[in-house]
């Protein structure tokens, strides 16, 4: 799960982390009252889990409360990558004279949480990583022994911090540590970490990916998921337990097992077709559950063929067909369907299915090839 | 001979009165693994599955001499079973649970790695040496007993291949799952490394998966260490960028992890890579002559 920026700042001021005064804004008048309250030049920056707002015209720098109100009303309603900006934080406008990068992620190689430091700040640090990955530093954390002020020391000093901003930045490091591992964070990063003109470290902008598995524990955090942000379909897969990501293609999937998923999604390319979706029924699937994935599969307009493709240990293949074809009554199916079942239960999930005038696969290749051929 | 589990495996449950423990240890049960007891804190002294159940995996130990642990906590837990197990001396731990939080994990594998406990998961269907023990959640009777070592990530994908393989004949030594989160206790490498030293496993499957760099880790030590035949696949090579793909260990990021990068980084050392899973028995059989 990502959270947006302000929400990214606010965990990090609680982790002792300086941002700058602002507030959330829904609308232009609203974005006036807190330009006003903050009084000076204010940045109006738009909301969305998208990178690369400020290209898109998403983050404006305000003089003045008009300024802030006609700033708002232009990024209001906007699209960035598809998403409609529905919310700006107005920020306290900042006088940077440098910009650091500061981050965290789980390195899965190392098998440790790295934080990595740059002078580029203010840059997609991706294109850094990329171009010149000398100016990155790392320091792998050891998880028993957490961060430590000498690596924030040695971290400063590669970055070339100002001696008289080392403390303030160790603070700033070990909060973001203590940020990261406090919420269960996938990553979470200061771009740019600013020192102003007045001489001190300010977090301008701060981005946080959060655990989906640890959100039981992280109520708090889980609470600001807003479901009108994501893609609907995924919304209502997530609701039934259901893996789902949906892509370009017009054939629709179904599979048990992750790894099976993607393996399906390849063969129908390498068949010449294009999956509408990834789609992991998980393990044990109910009629239900299936049933739900169907609807799903079939509320994506571009689909025009489906593969249902289930090789049965823990799910049972007629546990597969019963949901199947309660997705048939409940929904009137128009596209042409391919079905593979094989392992625990097939002969019984075949009998349920003789009546569904489908087309049925007995290998992997088969159904794949069936499912490009009728979905043309 | 194979690897990890066989005729000596002495298994405990974890998680043994829950649903899926409960099924699993009688399906293990049903098919010859040797199950001589299962865990639920509170509920010791009680019998499930025909086994007796213990507090601890310490009284579990003691009791029954245990040297391998199979656990079905829910993913809240499942942290501190594993650290259970590895403290009561268990040797082999497999966590079959899905969910559990990443840095748990960045925890318990440095845990583990001080220790000579060997972990296979979490988020795994475990492993099966067929004919001997069946330490998971796979359907057993798709395994036969032969020569071809399977490691994988995925599970289903897993047994599609194996049946495949025992349909032409061809058994299994052992095939192992090591599980699709980003943190896992057992990887490619350490699994390859087995295979190779054990002298019933003529040649190797591996099924990869888009995300992380183990693959690549696995090409650079079958380039250096390992002689016997190794077949390949990588799952995903439709998967978008950025996008998890079920499994937690499932993404590219930042433009790494892609299937494509694995796939060549293991034909350059020379794994025949098959084009679609189904084509994997095939190569198989051609290195034996059939």
């Amino acid at each position: 799960m990502n959270l947006h920026e302000y929400q990214s700042k606010r965990v990090f001021a609680q982790y002792g982390i300086p941002i700058p005064r602002g507030e959330v804004a829904n609308s232009p008048a609203e974005a006036r009252e807190i330009a006003a309250k903050l009084g000076g030049k204010v940045v109006v920056k738009s909301q969305v889990l998208v990178g690369g707002r400020g290209k898109a015209g998403g983050i404006k720098l305000a003089v003045d409360k008009d300024d802030a109100e006609e700033k708002a009303k232009a990024i209001l309603g906007m699209t960035i990558k598809g998403l409609t900006v529905t919310k700006v934080l107005v920020d306290e406008a900042a006088d940077i004279k440098d910009e650091i990068y500061l981050g965290l992620v789980i390195d899965r190689a190392q098998r440790r949480v790295i934080m990595m430091g740059s002078s580029e700040g203010g840059v997609d640090i991706e294109e850094v990583a990329a171009n010149t990955p000398e100016k990155i530093i790392k320091v792998a954390i050891d998880p028993c022994i957490g961060f430590r002020s000498y690596q924030a020391t040695d971290l400063a000093t590669a970055l070339g911090i100002p001696k008289d901003l080392s403390r303030s930045f160790a603070q700033i490091a070990s909060g973001l540590y203590n940020a990261f591992v406090g919420s269960d964070a996938s990553l979470a990063e200061i771009n740019p970490l600013v020192v102003t003109g007045d001489g001190k470290l300010l977090a301008v902008d701060g981005k946080m990916s959060v655990d989906d598995n640890a959100l039981y524990r992280q109520k708090g955090l889980s609470d600001l998921r807003d479901p009108s942000e994501e893609d609907p379909y995924e919304v209502e897969a997530r609701r039934f337990g259901l893996s789902y990501v949906k892509l370009d293609g017009t054939i629709g999937c179904m599979v048990n097992g992750a790894g099976l998923s993607m393996a399906t999604m390849d063969m129908i390319k390498l068949y010449g077709g294009e999956p509408a979706n990834f789609l992991d029924i998980g393990g044990g699937a109910t009629a239900e559950r299936v049933a739900a994935a169907l609807r799903i599969i079939l509320s994506d307009t571009n689909v025009t063929g489906v593969l249902i493709n289930i090789f049965g240990g823990i799910t049972r293949c007629d546990e597969v067909a019963r949901g199947v074809v309660q997705a048939l009554d409940e929904v009137g199916v128009t596209v042409p369907m391919v079905v593979r079942l094989v392992g625990t239960n097939e002969e019984e999930g075949r009998a349920i299915l003789a009546d569904a005038k489908m087309e049925t696969a007995s290998t992997l290749a088969e159904a794949a090839s069936k499912a490009v051929a009728v979905s043309r | 001979m194979s690897i990890l589990v066989n005729k000596n495996t002495r298994l405990i449950v974890q998680g043994i009165t829950g649903r899926e423990g409960m099924f699993h240890a009688e399906q293990m049960i049903a098919y010859g693994t040797n199950v001589v007891g299962g865990v639920t804190p509170g509920k010791g002294g009680q019998w499930a599955a025909g086994v007796p159940v213990f507090d601890s995996v310490r009284d579990a130990v003691r009791a029954t001499e245990a040297n391998t642990s199979i656990i079905y906590v829910p993913a809240a837990f499942s942290a501190d079973a594993i650290l259970e197990a590895v403290d009561a001396g268990i040797k082999l731990v497999i966590c079959i649970t899905e969910g559990v939080p990443t840095l748990d994990m960045v925890k318990v594998r440095a845990y583990v790695d001080q220790t000579d406990a060997r972990l296979i998961g979490p988020n795994c269907p475990g492993l099966i040496t067929p004919g001997e023990a069946k330490v998971g959640i796979m359907p057993g009777h798709i395994h036969i007993p032969g020569n071809v070592g399977v490691v994988s990530r995925s599970g289903t994908l897993t047994y599609e291949v194996v049946a495949a393989l025992s349909a032409r004949g061809i058994g299994q030594s052992t095939a192992v799952g090591i599980g699709g989160d980003p943190i896992i206790g057992s990887t490619f490498v350490d699994i390859l490394g087995l295979f190779q030293d054990d002298p019933e496993t003529e040649q190797v499957v591996m099924i990869g998966e888009i995300g992380g760099t183990d693959e690549e880790d696995a090409a650079r030590f079958i380039r250096d260490y390992m002689s016997k035949p190794v077949t390949g696949f990588i799952a995903g090579q439709t998967a978008p960028p950025g996008r998890r793909m079920g499994h937690a260990g499932a993404i590219i990021s930042g433009g790494k992890g892609t299937a494509a990068e694995k796939v060549a980084a293991l034909e350059a050392v020379g794994v025949r890579m098959a084009k679609q899973p189904t084509d994997i028995a095939e190569l198989v059989a051609a290195n034996i002559g059939r």
